[in-house]
């Protein structure tokens, strides 16, 4: 049983440095960084000290409003460092990693019922990665979900191939998906790439709907596939998981161990060999990858990543790493020139439709000052929701809670308007002004 | 605090000028990492560029029509030189006085200038009498400048076209320089002509106002209209100059075609209307290729800032300026060029069309889900 969607609307950013099908390192790190900065909502409250032994699974952070949400160590070690920022922002736990590899048993069977599945989840720390919509927060353990909704792809620029990532690991991401399924009543919707479909083992998955899902970026993306698929309404709450994730889960359930270890994507045109690293969330950056100077290194897609430091750690969610040159050179009469080979865009005004194949090497240059609104169409092109991207945008801009609702805030999350702070040529933060009007929206309606 | 002392009040006009040679090394430092190419810069000099074939062509009208009206044996480049030289004072006026407020007001507000006016400052001696002095032209683009778009706060901001304004607000004040028969053949720079007095060559918009089909295939023929050899604004006259310009807008995506192609068949449909009933001998298409109506819905009435902006929004609103800019041409006793006040009046309805059009949305989407 499965359902087609085809996707008209959209944008692929033709950008180089797409990572070969290939493990070219295997990381165990000495030092593993537990960070709560990585699940928005998350109140941090210290459970260890410095000294502490953990082991894998062991809880580390929990959150202060819901003391159940707990943020676990991936590996076992010691407790080394207690990492602050201003005001004593709690910023990252420090594990030095030992030789054991010993990892908490949570004693789990297969057959589990919904309410130890869930228990295992909140103690083993992988409730953590249930995001739930509206709002894109750390799904809520009390509310049970109208469904739940996985995309087994992603179009978002050269994003790991989960054929490649997880194909080895299809038994775990179908337990997982079973587990799943327990926590609602809705069923738990699994969408399928149409292009791959015959060649994934994803099209296989059982005790799920099958969404079949073409188009161009951001068809991928799990939210566009739920307003097409099950618009959410206000009151209603989906929840969503990325497939790797998933297959987190279905290790745990099967095992009773918590097993973070992930294929990441290392891509970018600045990354040195463009290919996977197999390593644990929370593994400093520069153990996955040399940067030279002036390189920009971005925790996820070039679209929605966030900026990692050379110091940095690779986040909870986090396959891939893009590595960008900052774009602070000038370029001299750049919107003047007819032609401007090495920059893409997706407008006419410029001759990029000429090299459909070509791939980019982009940087972070903003190609353009600051404006007001003046060019809209755009925005349309590259979202294929049923909303209003430019009203959403202002209502959002003039906090008007009533407009917000109407125009799909509970729908939307910043990554499914990412293309717009692309294509627009007035360069203002699509994605920044979705982000303040959801954290009104979480404001006002709590 | 310390940043800002350290920039110098006019770093306004000193980004501007910065900006316009090299892009600026600004990175991003949120949202998406990598951005397109497009800045606003790109977009508004498409439309200047898709402007010149009817500035050129207009160039040569000019000289063409004078040499014709007073029957001076000009060849193509006198025509085209007098021409030249008779646009160049409209062109640097119109820019010189709109880029100056436009930078004032940049600097007052703290902002970048805005690249806005680049097409503005082309379009409004395009669409004025060639022959209308500097200082009202002067006066206009001020008051269009000053009061249509920078008291709503500059570019993307405005409600209507400010070219268009500009033009209406010297019809209303200076009639007798802006329209009748004689004010659309350029006479007052040619050394020759001086105390000879201006002869009059009405528009065919005019004759076919007065003397309808009959007096118009007179003296114009269908293809003269095509092509553009007539008396009007500089740069309405020719077709296919403004056709070339239409295929560029619409190719690069800069401006709507459902606009245009809205438009067009509104004109078409009152064109149609108003002949079967009587109200006019020319036929429906005549309405098109005469006056400005053309060169209104390609160049004016698709300005993304005042125009609708949805995509059903557009139809509609393109086929109202179409239409009713043929209803101003045919039941009117008076005034024979109703594309100006089309336009205008739907600038100040485009809001009210988007929001009908983003209501019913809303409801049928909330119907569809109830359904389901």
């Amino acid at each position: 049983m499965s359902n087609t969607l085809d996707l008209k609307k959209g944008l692929d950013i033709p950008l180089k440095g797409a990572a070969a099908c290939e493990v070219t390192a295997k990381v165990l790190p000495e030092t593993v960084a537990v960070k709560p900065t990585d699940f928005p909502g998350l109140l941090p409250r210290l459970l260890v000290k410095e000294g502490d032994r953990v082991l894998a699974g062991s809880p580390v952070i929990s959150d202060k409003t819901n003391p159940a949400l707990l943020v676990t160590s991936p590996v076992s070690g010691t407790v080394a460092e207690i990492v602050r920022g201003e005001k004593r922002k709690l910023l990252a736990v420090l594990v030095k990693t030992d030789a054991a590899g010993e990892g908490v048993d949570f004693g789990i069977t297969k057959n589990a019922d919904t309410d130890t599945i869930k228990d295992v989840l909140l103690r083993s720390g992988l409730w953590l990665s249930l995001v739930q919509r509206p709002y894109g927060v750390i799904a809520d353990p009390a509310v049970k979900p109208k469904s739940i909704f996985v995309s087994t792809f992603s179009t978002a620029p050269l994003a790991p191939d989960t054929d490649f990532t997880l194909g080895d690991r299809f038994a775990d991401f179908q337990a997982g998906i079973d587990a799943l399924g327990r926590l609602t009543d809705g069923g738990v919707h699994v969408a399928v790439s149409k292009a791959v479909y015959s060649k994934t083992p994803f099209h296989k998955t059982e005790n799920a709907i099958l969404h079949v899902v073409s188009g161009k970026h951001p068809a991928g993306n799990v939210g566009v596939q739920i307003s097409h698929i099950s618009p959410i309404q206000k009151g209603e709450t989906v929840w969503t998981v990325s497939p790797m994730l998933v297959a987190a889960i279905g290790r745990l359930v099967s095992t009773g161990k918590l097993d973070l270890t992930r294929k990441v994507a290392v891509t970018g045109p600045k990354a040195p060999h463009p290919s996977y690293v197999e390593t644990i969330p929370g593994a400093p950056v520069k153990d996955l990858v040399q940067a030279e100077e002036g390189v920009r290194i971005i925790g996820g897609d070039v679209l929605c990543g966030e900026t990692l430091g050379p110091d940095a750690y690779l986040g909870f969610f986090h396959d891939q790493l893009t590595l960008l040159k900052e774009g602070t050179e000038r370029e001299w009469f750049g919107w003047a020139k007819p032609f401007r080979p090495k920059v893409h865009s997706s407008s006419w005004c410029y001759f990029s439709w000429l090299t459909p194949g070509k791939k980019y090497e982009m940087d972070t240059n903003l190609h353009g000052g600051p404006r007001a609104f003046v060019e809209t169409q755009c925005f349309e092109d590259v979202t294929p929701m049923d909303i209003f991207p430019i009203y959403l945008i202002k209502a959002c801009l003039a906090g008007d809670i009533e407009k917000m609702e109407k125009f799909g805030i509970y729908e939307v999350l910043p990554e499914d308007l990412a293309l717009c702070d692309y294509v627009d040529p007035s360069k203002n933060e699509i994605q920044a002004i979705i982000r303040k009007g959801i954290d009104l929206m979480i404001k006002e309606m709590a | 605090m310390a940043d800002q002392k350290k920039t110098p009040w006019w770093h306004s006009t000193v980004d501007a000028f910065d900006t316009f040679l090299r892009v600026p090394g600004t990175v991003t430092a949120k949202g998406a990492h990598v951005r397109d190419g497009i800045d606003l810069k790109r977009v508004m000099i498409m439309v200047v560029v898709a402007l010149v074939p009817c500035a050129l062509f207009g160039m040569y009208n000019v000289g063409l029509q004078t040499s014709l009206t007073y029957g001076l044996e000009w060849g193509f480049w006198q025509m085209f030189l007098y021409g030249l030289v008779r646009m160049l004072p409209l062109f640097v006026v119109s820019y010189l006085v709109g880029l100056a407020i436009e930078f004032a007001s940049a600097q007052i507000r703290g902002e970048e200038v805005n690249e806005g006016y680049l097409v503005t400052g082309f379009l409004i001696p395009l669409i004025v009498p060639v022959d209308v002095p500097l200082w009202m032209l002067a006066l206009a683009v001020a008051f269009s400048v000053l009061f249509v778009k920078e008291v709503f706060g500059g570019t993307g901001m405005n409600i209507w076209n400010p070219a268009l304004v500009a033009r209406a607000f010297l019809f209303f004040s200076y009639p007798s320089s802006m329209s009748g028969s004689s004010v659309w053949v350029s006479k007052t720079w040619v050394p020759t002509l001086k105390g000879v007095d201006a002869v009059s060559a009405a528009t065919p918009l005019a004759i076919a106002h007065d003397g309808g089909m009959d007096a118009l295939s007179a003296q114009y023929s269908f293809m003269d209209m095509f092509y553009g050899f007539i008396p009007g604004s500089t740069g309405e006259t020719s077709v296919v100059a403004i056709l070339l310009g239409a295929i560029l807008l619409v190719w690069t995506g800069v401006a709507s075609w459902k606009i245009m192609v809205g438009s067009i068949a509104g004109g078409l449909l009152v064109g149609w209307l108003g002949q079967i009933g009587g109200a006019t001998t020319l036929p429906c298409y005549y309405q098109i290729v005469m006056g400005g109506f053309l060169f209104g819905s390609v160049f004016m009435a698709t300005d993304p800032v005042t125009a609708a902006q949805t995509e059903t929004g557009k139809w509609i609103y393109g086929v109202l300026v179409g239409a009713l800019a043929v209803v101003v041409r045919l039941w009117n006793p008076g005034y024979m060029e109703g594309m100006m006040l089309a336009i205008l009046l739907m600038n100040t309805f485009a809001p009210l069309i988007d929001h009908c059009v983003v209501t019913a949305s809303i409801n049928r989407r909330a119907k569809k889900i109830a359904k389901a």
